[in-house]
């Protein structure tokens, strides 16, 4: 079907799409998840605001486990380095994400303030936790990670836990953090009437603000501060994976050599920025559907500042840059890449599909009256 | 080299976790269909008491379903997390099955349990009816591709070492997918999780039926349970013993150490049924055999043999010698790709590549290995014998009784004797049974393919993550903690809401 080199790049922008369908489908989930003891101060409305994302968060959910299985898939390496190597943040992440299932559906299920408030707790931690350690992974991808790989490719980390939370990674989680709660809270307002809905706004608009604001930052400081790294051979497209092939050199600034070979690519950045702005702007307009989808465009268009910045690279070594993972050389076989592209072909539209669906069924705001109709609700 | 303690840590944490998540996973797949067959009754007679049994079966699912999704992340952060050099190793084949999962079961189950929940009011019935059956649908779905994820490290079929990236790859997916082995352990599986739906029904419906509680509601629930049941049942041991089948041609080591058999019997094969295995003087004392019947099960014939121990344990002594020849072709090939005799006595040897790597317990250069060392390396080949004795006849000793239970039900339920206390007790003390067959089930596949993490290719030890003893502690811990909280809770949870029965539906 397709050649070996045009299968790498399709599955290094669908781990882009993945990404980005995790963040923006379950995204406002998590920043509702933050978003909780601020917009609803008692237990009617915080049943309101959770069984807004009650139905479908378990369905967007799945975008994440869908986005490490392909992962695994498509870029083992990738998978085995920055899972073990960010082993600590992972399994912090993991366990919030776990509390999030069981705060959710037992929440409701005794009639007790402690034992709601255990479980509001863990809703928000559960949202705030994952935000914050995937930032704060990114954050260090764009720095390099300290791994190195031996003769038989096994990879060994050389980092330690504390190392990952640097000045330049904590913007990055709050980039991270602030732009979810901007989406969580534009989700909130199509929902939600009333105080919930004036605080949600409130909140978004913010968090609008402040992404802008630490976008910018961390824009700056990739540019003035942070050694991007180059490519100084010819690696093969085509050859079988391996990242032992090349020679790497680092330099302050280098990760926006894409953009000055390619200034289209400045839309980029750049629309993250407007995104954000048309966020403030329809919000105060009172065009809530709309401003969820400009959101959505500006999360999309912040992870996709990352990956076009370091195309070709995936996961850089600060430690021993020529073992750095590229684009060519950490995929999985052209087998493989095929396979999972027909999969991937059949069943993202099939999902899209039924998802649409079922939004389309619970359309409409969420209210105390049909909460109490509903023995299910959370 | 790699540390033993980190591998012996990371083991027990993935099989803690695992058996920690297989606690939930075959309830959701038993009920989930059980909640459809209920749910078609309501649509076709349009009796309401059918869609109020689908609604508080379903509040119990629920409970369930939460602690099912929550613990199976767990698995699958640590692949990555724990087995890195796994992960490498065999990710070109293994996330595969794993990714397709995602993609065609997760979506399903994740995205219509929500509309299961919140669609009474929202869908028409049939509508609704779609929804339960799509639930039960992708869970099935998610058992048939994990389980083919799971067939591959049992018998590793249809792909390839490849030096260039020191690792195995594809090369005929229609054979990773349609993997004897993984159909065997999918109808197995599966039904076992239909058996644990009908036991949880019939136990709690007994419950009620004893107090005198629900009784229109539990009377319907139980006859429903006792006939999915028993075919489930009935199917759980003819597909247990394909499995076992299925075993005797790919993984003849396991088999072995199951029946606690030291020495190849002439065909055809007796079957043990009680004794006391000795790992240390390879032999199994006090046994009581029964003539042909391991010959006829395993082989399905009487003339082919069962092999003992004591033969593989040769066996692989020369696949051993066979590996650290591919070995020493592959440390030839990484220094020069393109050295043709390398090629060609890797190509030759690298079947046998992974019983080489056996021997990185002991040396970590391979080639050099001393006589001795191969003979341990061969003797690691074995796994712990006594314990998968006794779990596998405990398990099939559920398996048989349960056929008992519910052909019972289905008499008593036909004569209309719901009054019977003894019979009522006998079901709800069988309760915990399904469980403890299910995990006594997966100890017996995963440890019974030790020291193998994918059999014949990856020993375990070698699969595991270069990370420190401190750390795996640390998380360990962290997860006792949490999953011990979390079991509490759950259990609470599901007890107050048995207690409270049906009428739950309206204070909820
Ligand atoms: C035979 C069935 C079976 C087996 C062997 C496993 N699972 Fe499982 N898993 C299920 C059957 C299942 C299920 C029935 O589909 C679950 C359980 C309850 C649920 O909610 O879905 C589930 C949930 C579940 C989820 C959450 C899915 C969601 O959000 O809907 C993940 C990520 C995994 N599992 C991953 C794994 C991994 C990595 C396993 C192997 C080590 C594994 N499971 C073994
Ligand atoms: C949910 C059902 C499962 C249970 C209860 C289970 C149980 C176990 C147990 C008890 C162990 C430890 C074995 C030992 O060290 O002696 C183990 C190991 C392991 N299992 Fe499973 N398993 C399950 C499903 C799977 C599946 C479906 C896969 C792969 C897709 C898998 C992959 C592994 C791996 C990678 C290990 C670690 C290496 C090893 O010790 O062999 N398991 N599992
Ligand atoms: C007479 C009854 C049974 C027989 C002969 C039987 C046979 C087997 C065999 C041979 C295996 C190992 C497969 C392998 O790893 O190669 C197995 C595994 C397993 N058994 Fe059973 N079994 C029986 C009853 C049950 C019951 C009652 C349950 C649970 C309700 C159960 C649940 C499991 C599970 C979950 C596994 C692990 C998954 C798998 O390997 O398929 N079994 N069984």
């Amino acid at each position: 079907m397709f050649d070996y080199e045009t299968l790498r790049v399709i599955w290094w922008m669908l781990l882009g799409v993945l990404l980005i369908a995790f963040a923006v489908m379950d995204g406002f989930d998590l920043g509702i998840g933050m978003l909780l003891h601020y917009v609803a101060r008692n237990n009617e409305e915080r049943r309101v605001v959770i069984n807004s994302i009650g139905p479908v968060w378990e369905g967007n959910q799945v975008w994440l486990i869908l986005g490490a299985g392909a992962i695994f898939a498509a870029w083992p390496d990738l998978y085995a380095i920055s899972f073990s190597g960010f082993y600590f943040a992972m399994l912090l992440v993991l366990f919030a994400l776990i509390l999030r299932p069981v705060g959710f559906k037992y929440r409701s299920k005794l009639h007790n303030i402690y034992w709601r408030a255990m479980w509001d707790l863990g809703i928000f931690i559960a949202g705030l936790v994952p935000a914050l350690c995937f930032g704060i992974a990114l954050g260090n991808v764009l720095q390099g990670v300290p791994f190195y790989l031996d003769d038989m490719l096994r990879d060994f980390y050389t980092g330690s836990f504390r190392e990952l939370f640097n000045p330049f990674a904590i913007l990055c989680g709050l980039v991270s953090v602030v732009m979810l709660i901007m989406h969580g809270g534009v989700f909130l307002a199509i929902k939600t009437a009333g105080n919930i809905q004036k605080r949600a706004i409130h909140a978004a608009k913010i968090c609008a603000l402040l992404t802008i604001l630490l976008f910018a930052i961390a824009g700056y400081w990739i540019v003035f501060k942070i050694a991007g790294y180059i490519l100084t051979n010819d690696v093969s497209h085509i050859a079988a994976s391996n990242p032992m092939h090349k020679q790497v050199m680092l330099q302050v600034g280098a990760w926006i050599n894409n953009y000055k070979n390619y200034h289209a690519l400045l839309i980029v950045p750049l629309s993250a920025f407007i995104g954000a702005l048309a966020v403030l702007l329809l919000t105060s307009l009172r065009c809530y559907r709309l401003a969820w989808i400009f959101s959505a465009i500006a999360i999309s268009s912040i992870i996709m500042t990352v990956g076009v910045s370091m195309f070709p690279f995936m996961l850089p070594s600060i430690t021993h840059p020529e073992m750095s993972l590229l684009v060519w050389d950490s995929s999985s076989s052209q087998a493989t890449l095929t396979i999972m592209l027909i999969a991937s072909a059949v069943f993202i539209p099939l999902i899209v599909l039924y998802t649409g669906w079922v939004y389309y069924v619970l359309r409409g705001k969420v209210t105390q009256d049909e909460i109490n109709k509903n023995t299910n609700a959370y | 080299m790699i540390s033993l303690d980190v591998v012996q840590l990371s083991r027990l944490q993935f099989g803690l976790t695992a058996l920690y998540h297989f606690l939930f996973v075959p309830l959701t797949l038993g009920m989930s269909a059980l909640l459809g067959i209920m749910e078609t009754v309501y649509v076709i007679t349009g009796r309401t008491i059918w869609r109020d049994m689908t609604k508080f079966w379903g509040i119990l699912f629920g409970i369930n379903f939460a602690m099912g999704v929550a613990t199976g992340i767990t698995l699958e952060f640590q692949f990555g997390t724990n087995w890195a050099y796994y992960a490498h190793y065999v990710g070109d084949v293994f996330g595969v099955p794993l990714a397709i999962e995602g993609l065609m079961a997760f979506f399903l189950e994740g995205t219509f349990i929500g509309l299961f929940f919140f669609g009474w009011n929202k869908l028409s019935k049939g509508a609704h009816l779609m929804v339960t059956w799509l639930v039960c649908l992708g869970s099935s779905l998610s058992a048939l591709w994990i389980l083919i994820a799971n067939g591959w490290m049992q018998h590793p079929q249809g792909a390839i070492f490849n030096f260039h990236s020191m690792r195995m790859e594809v090369t005929d997916f229609a054979a990773v997918l349609f993997n004897p082995t993984a159909q065997a352990k999918f109808v197995h599986t599966i039904s076992a999780g239909y058996v644990t739906g009908a036991v949880f029904i019939l136990a709690i419906s007994a419950y009620y039926l004893l107090r005198g509680r629900h009784v229109e509601i539990a009377k319907r629930s139980m006859i429903v349970a006792a006939a999915f049941g028993l075919a489930s049942a009935l199917s759980v041991v003819v597909l247990g013993d394909e499995s076992g089948y299925v075993a005797t041609e790919n993984q003849r080591m396991k088999i072995a150490a199951m029946e606690g058999m030291w020495n190849t019997e002439p065909a055809p094969a007796a079957l043990n049924i009680f004794g006391i295995p000795d790992q240390e003087h390879h032999l199994t004392r006090y046994e009581i055999k029964i003539p042909y019947l391991l010959g006829l099960i395993a082989t399905r014939s009487i003339s082919k043999p069962v092999y003992g121990i004591n033969q593989l344990v040769v066996e692989a002594e020369n696949k051993i010698t066979r590996g650290m020849k591919a070995y020493a072709a592959l440390e030839i090939l990484q220094k020069n790709p393109d050295e043709k005799s390398a090629q060609i006595i890797l190509a030759d040897y690298q079947n046998d590549l992974g019983y080489g790597l056996l021997l990185k317990r002991y040396t970590d250069k391979v080639i050099d290995a001393t006589p001795a060392q191969i003979k341990q390396a061969a003797w690691d080949t074995v796994p712990l014998v006594a314990p998968l004795f006794w779990c596998f006849r405990f398990m099939v000793a559920i398996g048989l009784f349960l056929i008992l239970l519910f052909a019972t039900s289905f008499v008593m339920l036909a004569k209309k004797r719901w009054e019977n206390k003894w019979f009522l007790r006998t079901a709800f003390y069988s309760l915990p049974l399904p469980w403890i067959a299910a995990e006594l089930g997966w100890y017996i596949a995963e440890s019974g393919r030790q020291p193998w993490v994918i059999e014949g290719v990856l020993p375990t030890f070698l699969g595991t993550s270069s990370l420190s003893t401190h750390s795996l502690i640390t998380s360990l811990s962290g997860f006792i903690l949490l999953y011990t909280f979390l079991a509490v809770v759950e259990i609470y949870l599901m007890v107050k809401y048995i207690r409270l029965g049906p009428p739950s539906l309206e204070n909820a």
